[in-house]
């Protein structure tokens, strides 16, 4: 492999990697197939979630894709025992297959502003059966 | 001449409830209580919390007197305290760092017309975590240190610099080796902003490495934890360790977990600052004891 072609490997191996590294996954629940899980996308930015507002469905699996737009945000759902940051110019990734119906809140618990304390939600499980 | 014990008796009557708190010694001195603690000098603090200068908004149409009638209040005792402590959120947040420093200014120089000049500081996160505490640190100093006074070793503690709420580990390792220099049976007094135990995480009433300081504090018997951020008197235990919340001078918050939100409780026209106040703290060093007499803003 001649210097130049190298050297293209070598930058290609590194955005690879970078792509790899900026996707945070985390997973809650039991495991589950990928395939099967459902998608939703969330956005954070300052004061709000959009959605704000989650249904789903006892042993529903799904993936909870968050954008963040203007800030370090958190997401967390004391109840489930679940958190994470949601750094900007990345997607972060949440796997969660949900047990037990109830309504869980979640909020934003890194400091974000005049409007921090009302950014806030609800994840509501639903009895599947 | 009034006494600093029978100053507390009438305190007690026309500002409000008296508590006990500490450890339960006062119990079982029984009926030689009061020659048991005759023999030593004891002194009191007043604790303010919350003040939120700059804040706009209809919880408390009356923001811009608030703090200062407090002052004027505080400076009316008739016993001035030996010191004051503001435990967090002296200023509401801004997006502006311009318009931070100008209420961190504007906060200093107004209880700057403190009689005592003894004035201890921490922040809330309201000051310091949109910046780490820098504006802060221009104008009160350092975020966490501790000092002696009587007898008794008062440590500050800084949970807010971090957005996330974090003390972080070289705080806690400055705390570990702060509390190694004195004796296991030391009385030992922490102020903070947020509650060190998961009060209400849904509230985000909690500090995120909190349990890591609780239990760098649990081997010390005599110790006690005054706090801020929920805008109410709260009194709860973590095995020994008494934590006292504060009232606080800009609208009080609905009690722990009682409602879906934690908004501010609305103003009453009728009853202008109800469920605002500060609070004195009687240190009786002998017993490790604290007994908490809560003040409105203004006296009648």
């Amino acid at each position: 492999m001649n210097p130049r072609k190298r050297m293209g490997w070598m930058i290609s191996t590194a955005c690879l990697a970078a792509i790899a590294i900026i996707t945070m996954n985390v997973a809650y629940g039991t495991t589950q197939n990928p395939k099967k899980e459902r998608v939703i996308k969330i956005v954070a930015q300052r004061f709000s979630y959009t959605p704000n507002e989650i249904i789903l469905k006892t042993g529903e699996s799904v993936r909870l894709e968050f954008t963040s737009l203007d800030f370090i945000h958190g997401f967390k759902v004391p109840d489930l025992n679940i958190r994470a940051d949601l750094p900007p110019g990345q997607v972060t990734t949440i796997h969660l297959t949900p047990q037990k119906a109830g309504v869980y809140d979640f909020l934003c618990d890194n400091f974000c502003g005049a409007g921090h304390e009302d950014m806030s939600g609800k994840i509501i499980v639903k009895d599947s059966r | 001449m009034i006494n600093r014990r029978d100053f507390m008796k009438l305190t007690a009557v026309g500002g409000g409830a008296v508590f006990l708190s500490g450890l339960t010694k006062l119990a079982q001195a029984g009926s030689n209580y009061e020659s048991a603690v005759s023999s030593y000098e004891d002194f009191f603090f007043v604790q303010l919390s919350d003040v939120h200068w700059g804040y706009q908004g209809p919880a408390n149409p009356e923001a811009t007197n608030t703090l200062k009638k407090a002052v004027a209040t505080v400076n009316g005792l008739d016993i001035q305290p030996d010191f004051i402590v503001f435990t967090g959120d002296l200023t509401h947040t801004t997006d502006d760092p311009k318009e931070r420093r100008k209420r961190l200014a504007e906060f200093r120089d107004i209880v700057s017309e403190l009689k005592v000049k003894n004035v201890r500081f921490i922040p809330g996160e309201h000051d310091a975590s949109l910046d780490n505490g820098a504006a802060f640190k221009e104008f009160f100093g350092k975020t966490y240190y501790s000092f002696d006074h009587k007898g008794v070793h008062f440590v500050m503690l800084d949970n807010v610099s971090d957005p996330g709420a974090n003390i972080g580990d070289a705080q806690l390792a400055w705390l570990a080796a702060d509390l190694a220099q004195q004796r296991k049976d030391a009385n030992i007094v922490v102020f903070t902003h947020r509650p060190l135990f998961d009060l209400v995480p849904k509230w985000d009433w909690a500090t995120r490495d909190g349990a890591k300081a609780i239990d760098i504090l649990m081997p010390y018997p005599n110790i006690t934890v005054f706090y801020g951020h929920i805008h109410q008197e709260h009194h709860h235990q973590t095995g020994h360790i008494a934590h006292h919340s504060a009232k606080s001078l800009i609208f009080p918050l609905p009690s722990p977990g009682s409602q879906d939100k934690r908004t501010p409780l609305p103003w009453d026209p009728a009853t202008p600052y109800k469920g605002l106040g500060f609070r004195e703290v009687e240190a009786e060093v002998k017993t490790s004891e604290y007994k908490i007499a809560e003040f409105p803003v203004v006296r009648g």
